[in-house]
Order: structure tokens, then C-alpha cells, then sequence
């Protein structure tokens, strides 16, 4: 049977359907680079570079019009898509000034020698050239026509050029023609346009149509034709090219599988992330450990599962560890059980591992004989040893900790209604406070730690509690890192927050006395987070600590144990600053509130962070309120006055209710009064929303002052005596918040 | 990808089957190097090898002693001195990976029942100045080998590239052998790995973790540093017709005696953070030098043999 005898429909049916629609003089561009197993982690950045990359060089070549690209990879290639490309750069006429016309012409108005050279130049005729009137005066001038390029031929250039901007962390070199760089070898290039290869040479690879399937289940070598057929001749090949069809597979059997034992996957989209990238085919199987293992810690058992083998842990309903876990296999399946045989084999050698580092530090000491040994690990060659840090911590938990006892008990009152108390205890003892801060950096020097570096402060904690340790003490040990981030959880006690303050201002303080400050990207001793992790556990444990007062207890701990250590000038007020830059950016990116309510509200200070919150919060109730945006407006024109005023105007301490002239300003004056002895009674009372309702209330009268009253009068008296009025009206009532800070819409009425 | 040929039942199997797959794809077998070493990277057949233009390509079996991860013999997992079996290809081929799937499935590993995955590994030894970019080979999540691409050797820029490959022989014999503790692992057809190398383990972590004297491994170390330097001022000394005869070699050797000693002083943890940081820069300092005259001893040759 001949298959030319019949006729071939499905064939046809194949065609991207697409085609029929899409305008003729449009093609497809696809681009693969094949590459030996690129870092799984690096790899969605790459792709979000070579994106940008091709799509800057195509809007240079005015070739971006209507073009839609997509990056995407895996671990052995990254690929790009751009789609609606047109097959040529449009051509453009283009103006060109050349000599003036008195230059380019003679008195016969025949043209000069400068103007043929200029025509010459510019590859027009001579007659072609005309004249054009600038404001410089008059010119020869030429149109020049640039014929667009195929975009075949931009592409050739485009593509390595994109390819070769992606910036990676680190790059390798490997013996090639002419010595490239890149994260790993490069191995073959796809690169066609419209169906047809274009040629360009990368990393010493040439461009061609043919890319490879998966290195054990696909072909070596498979012709492409476009982005629809290379994504599905590679999926037959045991290849799927979009990250988000591995992740979503990898999900599905992920829920299958533990709901077929009727359990649950102990959620991890960071490793599902990781997972999706590692493997070009992946695959989901179950397996087992043995149920003895669940005695250790589940901190340590997952930490292993995930850290180490990129294992899903499984749990049951009620949220125990269950003794399954399922991997993810580079493979279509486990053909022998060949592979879960060997994972179960390698978890369980991991596991008895972590058994043996468990009693081998039960074995040798307690966590308090730790302590000297902490003299032998650098925390920083100038700040010392870790036995150091640890002095330094429980001088700052003791100073912390007898500033925040008194203003605890006083600041149950202040906790605003409605706000649940976030806290475990209001108790803070200060042995349990000293106990925990010495001993938690002790784990360091465990072999569980020294194993499983991840699990440092959470190795403490649960050793403190198996070494009879009190729980407030073991949870502090425990929790003292935290948080890590601006989603992880913070310390549960009021202990664990007090020592993880100390920790965190230490580093703060230490590392800008020795100069170690964070600057662009470059952040090595974390202290971003440290301060980000300050501020949430201030604000979010409403702890009423002065920000200033707890980075001196830190750098007064820098001097008493290492005099090496020089203070620098204004140091304290630097590392301040530095956390209230991090509380700006946590209000505004983690909480929620207008970069001006911030302003506003951090405008007469922001040293105690929980009632820093509290003002913002009120502010951002306050500012949707009807009279609010117009007395801003007001405020603001207040400012403005004032300032402008300053230099020339000798303003009295106080108004003197004698020398007001008009009915509005004796009723302004009246009212301020009023509401000042209002504030005055609820701002200590933190009833901030109440106060600033207050306030908001004298919009009218304010209005009717600008209204009727001219500020700058022509007696001096009187103007001085106006601008005292507004300008204590703006001091008394900018404790709360600065209004004068807030962007409004409404505009004040311009007279002054 | 080739059939996978059938798995070798011993440790000694693995080891010669593996010689024989390089072998046959044109690498001199050269044997274990005498001076003890923590990593078959420090075989002078690597160090020095990689150093220079000249093509190359060599596998051997290097016992490596690390004596820090000793365990008394008790850990089934952990070893003193374990296995490695080292090949360099220089320069590092376009097939170095396929050249590696390949020897798998020569010591009976089918690739299509397994999960194997090349996961980033860069190695880094700041003792020899000496850094590459590679991954780890996990086979069905067992780390069996380290694949790099060495950049850097004595601070000097390798070119070309070589590849280093890596077998954990312990680790990739207990998977054959589908044993749980290395000890366990058939050696031959009639001796355990327990049999031939336990009484070792208990010995060497004895002597490395409690009774190696701090001071006399000090002052041997001193002792090996100061001929090292005395050694390579000579060379510097040197005319330069008479330098492409001169013992570098030997210096090398002392300096991989500092490192050992350095390891020991380590394990016996009487090494203060600064003074850590201090014996690795002298180290280094010596293998540097090394790199850098025998780098020039290779222009020498190659200049007498135009």
C-alpha cells in the first residue's frame, strides 16, 4: 500500500489552525538553546531576562509592533517564542541636514562642491537634495532612505546578542572555539524563523532545527518546524518545555498519591518551585521509612526529607508526620521499583544519620557545656567569637527586658479595642530571658547543626527541651531567629521576642560599628532582614520599646565587651535610621498603607514602632472621612505659608487674642484651643482615631477662616500675630500625624 | 545509550571494571598516589596535570583520608579514609556527560529504571587555590559522584578546561551490592569491606580525634612547610636553564603533607578560628607557588621539544 495512493486529511487537519488567520507577511521565531543541566534555581530569572532582552533589541529594530514573546526552560534548555513578528523592518525615510544653503548653493543657485560631497555622503542625487528653513537659518537637505532589513537577517544578530545578556550568577568557561562563558556548556542551538533555520553561531554551537529529547526515554537528535510542533514532538520525546505543565503535573500526582493512603502533602511550594525545574519529565512516586524513625523531632525528619532530598513529607488529617514520602523522579515512571527502592534506601541512611547525630549530642553534653566552645566559632572577625555575641545578647535581652516589663503592665490599657492581644504571655522573667540568650547559639556546635546547618536555633530548642530546660526557655531557643523573613512566623513567647530583638540589634549595631553595612544588593550579614524582623516583632507583638533606646543598649554592649570595637559618631542614630527605612517599606509593602500615610505618620516620630502603627492605622481610617481631605488641603497651605514667610516675618511664641482683627480668626482660635485640650487628653490615651476626628471636626471653621481672613495683612502685627495662629495650629495638631503630608485632590482656594 | 552490562558482585569489580571503561577510551591507569591525601583532586596527576596545554587523560583509584569525618568504625556511613576513583579528561570533551551515562551502564546501572540528575555542585578547595563548576550525580537521590569542570588550580586559570569526574566507590558499591552499611559490601569474593578496612577506621579516628599530638603534628607541619620553601626559594633562585630539572615535585609532595597534618590538627580541634584561616592561606600559598613553577617547567619542555 502506497501512502501516496491515498489522500492524507489528517495531515493537513495538523497545520497550526492558527495559520489560516494570522496575515501572511507575519511569522514565528524559536529559539532553543540546548545546554548541559542548567541550576535549577537560576533558571526562571534567566528566562525572564532573555525575555526582556529579545524584547528590547526587537523594539530597537523596530520589529516589536504587534511581536509577543515568551520565554520558558528547563534544565537542560531554555527556549523563546516570539510570535507575529513581521518578515521585514518597515523602510524609513529619514531627514538629513547637511551644509547651509549659502554653502550648498552659489549665487546662481547651482549646487557647490559641499553640496554634492554631502549628497554623495549621503548616497542621494544631487538634484534630490532640497532646502529646509531652521531656526538656525536655512539648509541643504537630504531624504534618505533606509530600506528595512529582512528580520531573518535582524534575528541572527538579536539572538545571540539576547542569549548572551542574560546574567548569570557565576559562569564557567569549557574548551569550545572562541573560549565562551556561560552558566554551563552549551550543546545546540535551535533558531528558526518562518520554518527556516537562521544562522548565527553561539558559545561555538551553530544554529540549526534539530534540538534533543530527554537524555534516557527520548531521541538524540529531533527536527523542529515551529513552536507547536517542538513542544509536542518533545513531550513524545519525554520532554515538557513549560515549566507550569511540569509543576501542574508534578501537583496533580502529588494529591493523587497521598490521597490514595488517604494522607496529605505537607504543602512546599518553594520546593515545588525547586522540583519543577529539576527534572525535564517528572513524575511523582510514594515511599516509605520506617515508623521507628518518627520518634526524632519532624523539624528534623522534614528538613532531611526537603533540604536534603527534595522529598515531599506526607502527613495525616490531624497534621502527624505519617512514615511515607513521595519524590520526584526525572522519568516517566519507575519501570522496576527500582527507584523508590533506592530512595527509600537513601532516606533511610539519611535518617539513621540524623538518629546518630541525635544521641552522639545527647551522648556528649548539655547545651550549657556548649557554651566555651563558642569561643572557637568567628561570628565576625572584628565583633569576635560567638561565646562574645552571646555576652553581648544577654547584656541587650536584660536592658530590653527591664525597659519592656514596666511599659507592659502599663500598656495593657492602651491596646486598642477590637485588636486581639497577639501575645502568649505579658510575663517576662529575667533569668528565663538571661537563660535563653545564653544558651541559644549552643546548638551551633552540635553535630545535628554542623549536619543540618538550616535547622541552627530549632536544634536548641528542641534539645533544650530534652535536656529538661523550661518550655518558655526552649520555645525562646527555639523561635529566636525568626523572623526570617517578612512572611515567617515570629516568636511565640515574649522571651523568644526578646532575644531574637537582642540577636537581631547586635548584628544591626556590630556590623555597622565595623562598617559592614548593606549597600544595593550586597547584604551578607542579612541585616535587612534583621531590621525587617525588629520592626515586625515590635509592631506585630505591640511591644512599646523605643527603637533608639534599644540600638544604644546594643552599641553600650559593643564597648563593654570588646574595646576594640570603635564606636563611630552618630552611630546609633544611623542603625535607627536604617530600621526605620525597613519599618517605611513594611507598612507600605507589607501592611498595606499609602506611602504618604507613612510619611504622615512617621513625620512626628516613629521611635515607639506599635504606636507608630496605631497612628497609621488611625490616619488611614481618618483620611476617607469627609472633612478630612479638605483640612489636609488646608494644612498643607499652612505649611506652604509658614515657609515662605519664615525668613522675613518675626512670628510671636503665641497669638495674642488682643490683636485679632476679625471674627474668623477670634473663632479659630477658639476652637483650636478646644480641640488641643482634646488631643492633649486623647493622644496619651492612644485614641488616635478619636483625636484626629477632633481635629478633622475644625474643618469649617478653618475653611471660614481662609475664607474671609487675609493672612498676610498690611500691619505687620496683625500678619505676625495670623501666622503664630496657623503656625501653632499646625504644631499642636501634627503630633498624630503630619497632615500636611497627605496628597489630596481637593486643591485650597488660592487666596492668601 | 549502551546496554547496561551486568552489575560487578565485589569492590574490586566495580574498581576494575570502571579502569577498564577508561581505559578503553584512552586513559593511562596510573595508580593511588603515596602520600596521604584528602581527595583524589591532590594526586599530582590532577594537580599538576591539569596545569599547562598539553592533552590528557587519566583515571586512577585514590584512597582519600579526611579525618575529621572519621566515626570509630561505628557509622555505616561515614569513613576516614574512603574511595574515590578520579578520571581527567583534558581538555573536557563535548561528550564528557554521555562518556559518563556510559560508564554507568558499564558497572550495570540500566539508566532507564533509574532517576538520575545532574544537581549544582561547584567545588571549591581553598588549601590548593583550586575551584571548578559542576553538579553532583544523584542516582535515584544517592549523590555518586562530583562532575566539574575545573576552572581555576593553584590560582592559575586552567586552559583548556579539564573535566574532573569523581566516583564515590563506597556509596556506588553499597547500591550495586543493595547493602545498608559499607561495612557489609563484598570487597571480593571471599573478604568484607569489613574485613579489610575496619580495624583501620577504629584506629585512625582513635589517632586522629584523642591521641595525635597537637604539638609534634604542629611542628611537623612546620617542619614540612619550611623544606617546601626552602625548596621553591631555590628554584626562584635558579638560572633558568637549571629550573626545568628542579624537584618541584618534591615540594609538591610536602605541601600535600601540610595539608594532611593541617586536617589532623583540625580533627583533633585544637584550631582556633584565626589561626584556621591562617595554616589554609600558608597552604595555599605553598601549592600556588608549586602551580606556578611547574606551570613554567611545561613552557620549558615545550620549549626545548620546538
Amino acid at each position: 500500500m502506497s501512502p501516496r495512493s491515498k489522500p492524507r486529511p489528517r495531515r493537513a487537519a495538523h497545520r497550526p489552525a492558527s495559520a489560516a488567520t494570522r496575515p501572511a507577511d507575519h511569522a514565528e521565531f524559536l529559539l532553543e538553546l540546548g545546554c548541559e543541566e542548567i541550576p535549577a534555581d537560576m533558571i526562571p530569572r534567566a528566562c525572564e531576562e532573555l525575555k526582556a532582552s529579545l524584547e528590547k533589541h526587537l523594539a530597537a529594530a523596530a520589529l516589536s509592533d504587534g511581536a509577543v514573546v515568551e520565554a520558558f526552560g528547563g534544565p537542560r534548555r531554555l527556549a523563546a517564542v516570539i510570535r507575529n513578528l513581521p518578515l521585514k523592518q518597515q523602510d524609513v525615510v529619514r531627514e538629513v541636514t547637511g551644509p547651509s544653503k549659502a554653502a550648498a548653493y552659489d549665487a546662481q543657485g547651482l549646487p557647490t562642491q559641499a553640496a554634492a560631497g554631502f549628497a554623495a555622503g549621503k548616497g542621494v542625487r544631487v538634484e534630490d537634495l532640497f532646502v529646509v528653513k531652521l531656526p538656525k537659518g536655512e539648509f541643504a537637505a537630504a531624504r534618505q532612505l533606509t530600506r528595512g532589513r529582512p528580520t531573518a537577517e535582524v534575528l541572527r544578530e538579536i539572538a545571540p546578542r539576547s542569549l548572551a545578556e542574560i546574567a548569570w550568577p557565576k559562569t564557567m568557561r569549557w574548551p569550545a572555539p572562541g573560549n565562551p562563558r556561560f552558566i554551563r556548556p552549551v550543546r545546540w542551538l535551535v533558531a528558526l524563523f518562518a520554518g527556516r533555520v537562521v544562522p548565527f553561531e553561539f558559545a561555538g554551537v551553530r544554529s540549526g532545527s534539530h534540538t534533543q529529547g530527554h537524555r534516557f526515554l527520548g531521541r538524540r537528535s529531533i527536527p523542529v518546524t515551529n513552536s507547536a510542533d517542538y513542544q509536542s514532538r518533545l513531550r513524545r520525546n519525554f520532554v515538557l518545555v513549560n515549566p507550569t505543565e511540569r509543576r501542574q503535573k508534578i501537583q496533580k500526582e502529588l494529591e493523587a498519591l497521598a490521597a490514595a493512603h488517604a494522607l496529605r502533602v505537607h504543602a512546599d511550594e518553594a520546593l515545588l518551585d525547586k522540583v519543577s525545574y529539576l527534572n525535564e519529565f517528572p513524575a511523582v512516586i510514594p515511599g516509605g521509612f520506617d515508623p521507628s524513625f518518627l520518634e526524632l523531632p519532624q523539624e528534623i525528619l522534614i528538613t532531611v526529607m526537603r533540604d536534603h532530598q527534595k522529598y515531599f513529607a506526607v502527613e495525616t488529617p490531624g497534621r502527624e508526620l505519617a512514615p511515607h514520602f513521595l519524590a520526584v523522579i526525572n522519568s516517566d515512571r519507575d519501570r522496576r521499583g527500582q527507584m523508590r527502592a533506592g530512595h527509600e534506601r537513601v532516606l533511610r541512611a539519611r535518617f539513621a544519620d540524623a538518629r546518630f547525630f541525635w544521641a552522639a549530642d545527647q551522648v556528649k553534653c548539655r547545651l550549657a557545656d556548649n557554651v566555651p566552645k563558642l569561643a572557637a566559632v568567628t561570628y565576625e572577625t572584628r565583633l569576635g567569637s560567638y561565646a562574645q555575641k552571646i555576652d553581648r545578647m544577654r547584656g541587650v535581652a536584660r536592658a530590653l527586658a527591664l525597659d519592656l516589663v514596666p511599659a507592659l503592665s502599663q500598656a495593657e490599657q492602651f491596646t486598642p479595642r477590637g485588636v486581639p492581644l497577639d501575645r502568649v504571655s505579658i510575663e517576662l522573667n529575667l533569668d528565663v530571658v538571661d537563660r535563653a540568650a545564653l544558651l541559644s547559639k549552643c546548638d551551633l556546635v552540635t553535630e545535628m547543626v554542623h549536619e543540618f546547618p538550616e535547622l541552627q536555633g530549632i536544634v536548641g530548642g528542641l534539645y533544650a527541651r530534652a535536656q529538661g530546660e523550661s518550655e518558655e526557655v526552649a520555645v525562646a531557643i527555639y523561635d529566636h531567629y525568626r523572623p526570617a523573613g517578612l512572611e515567617d512566623a515570629l516568636p511565640r513567647n515574649l522571651t523568644g521576642c526578646v532575644v531574637a530583638l537582642a540577636d537581631k540589634l547586635d548584628a544591626l549595631a556590630g556590623c555597622f560599628a565595623v562598617g559592614k553595612i548593606p549597600s544595593g544588593s550586597s547584604d551578607p550579614f542579612a541585616l535587612r532582614r534583621a531590621a525587617a524582623g525588629v520592626v515586625r516583632i515590635l509592631v506585630e507583638r505591640r511591644l512599646p520599646l523605643s527603637v533608639l533606646r534599644a540600638v544604644e543598649a546594643a552599641t553600650a554592649m559593643l564597648a563593654v565587651h570588646n574595646s576594640r570595637i570603635a564606636r563611630p559618631a552618630g552611630l546609633e542614630a544611623r542603625v535607627a535610621e536604617f530600621v526605620a527605612d525597613r519599618a517605611r517599606f513594611y507598612f507600605q509593602e507589607r501592611r498595606g498603607y499609602a506611602a504618604d500615610e507613612v510619611k504622615a505618620a512617621m513625620a512626628p516620630g516613629w521611635d515607639d514602632l506599635a504606636d507608630l502603627a496605631d497612628r497609621v492605622e488611625a490616619l488611614r481610617r481618618i483620611r476617607v472621612t469627609e472633612n478630612f481631605p479638605p483640612l489636609a488641603a488646608a494644612f498643607k497651605r499652612i505649611r506652604n505659608i509658614l515657609e515662605k514667610s519664615a525668613a522675613e516675618e518675626a512670628i510671636p511664641e503665641a497669638p495674642d487674642p488682643a490683636r485679632f482683627a476679625a471674627e474668623e480668626e477670634r473663632a479659630l482660635h477658639a476652637a483650636a484651643e478646644a480641640a488641643v485640650a482634646d488631643v492633649a487628653r486623647l493622644k496619651p490615651a492612644r485614641k488616635y482615631q478619636q483625636a484626629l476626628e477632633r481635629i478633622a471636626a475644625l474643618r469649617p471653621v478653618v475653611d471660614r477662616f481662609f475664607d474671609k481672613v487675609m493672612v498676610m495683612a498690611e500691619d505687620r502685627a496683625v500678619r505676625a500675630n495670623r501666622l503664630a495662629l496657623l503656625r501653632n495650629l499646625l504644631l499642636e495638631f501634627s503630633v498624630i500625624a503630619d497632615f500636611s503630608e497627605i496628597v489630596t485632590a481637593v486643591t485650597a482656594p488660592k487666596k492668601t | 545509550m549502551t546496554r547496561a552490562a551486568q552489575k560487578p558482585a565485589t569492590f574490586q569489580d566495580l574498581i576494575l571494571r570502571l579502569q577498564q571503561f577508561w581505559s578503553a577510551r584512552g586513559c593511562l591507569i596510573q595508580q593511588p598516589y603515596d602520600v596521604e591525601v584528602g581527595a583524589g583532586t591532590m594526586h599530582p596527576e590532577t594537580f599538576l596535570r591539569v596545569l599547562g596545554p598539553e592533552p590528557h587523560r587519566v583515571a586512577y583509584v585514590q584512597p582519600s583520608r579526611r579525618p575529621a569525618d572519621g566515626r570509630y568504625g561505628d557509622n555505616p556511613n561515614r569513613l576516614y579514609k574512603h574511595t574515590q576513583l578520579q578520571v581527567i579528561l583534558k581538555p573536557s570533551p563535548a561528550d564528557s556527560q554521555e562518556l559518563y551515562l556510559q560508564s554507568l551502564e558499564a558497572i550495570g546501572i540500566p539508566l532507564r529504571e533509574h532517576d538520575l540528575r545532574f544537581e549544582e555542585d561547584n567545588w571549591e578547595s581553598p588549601t590548593l587555590g583550586a575551584w571548578g563548576i559542576g553538579w553532583q550525580v544523584l542516582l535515584d537521590g544517592l549523590e555518586i559522584t562530583q562532575f566539574t569542570y575545573f576552572q581555576q588550580c593553584g590560582g592559575l586559570d586552567l586552559d583548556p578546561v579539564s573535566v574532573e569526574l569523581t566516583y564515590g566507590l563506597e556509596r556506588i558499591a553499597a547500591f550495586l551490592q543493595g547493602v545498608e552499611s559499607v561495612y557489609d559490601l563484598r570487597w571480593s569474593a571471599d573478604r568484607s569491606y569489613r574485613e579489610v578496612r575496619w580495624a583501620e577506621e577504629q584506629q585512625f579516628s582513635a589517632y586522629s580525634f584523642d591521641l595525635a599530638s597537637p604539638e609534634r603534628t604542629r611542628q611537623q607541619f612546620n617542619l614540612a612547610e619550611a623544606e617546601a620553601r626552602t625548596l621553591l626559594d631555590g628554584y626562584d633562585a635558579r638560572p633558568e636553564m637549571e629550573r626545568p630539572r628542579f624537584p618541584v615535585l618534591a615540594a609538591y609532595d610536602l605541601c600535600l603533607k601540610c595539608s594532611h597534618l593541617f586536617n589532623l590538627l583540625d580533627s583533633r580541634g585544637v584550631i582556633s578560628v584565626t589561626e584556621r584561616a591562617e595554616l589554609i592561606g600558608r597552604v595555599r600559598q605553598l601549592a600556588c607557588r608549586v602551580a606556578a613553577d611547574y606551570a613554567e617547567q611545561i613552557r620549558f619542555r615545550a620549549g626545548a621539544s620546538a
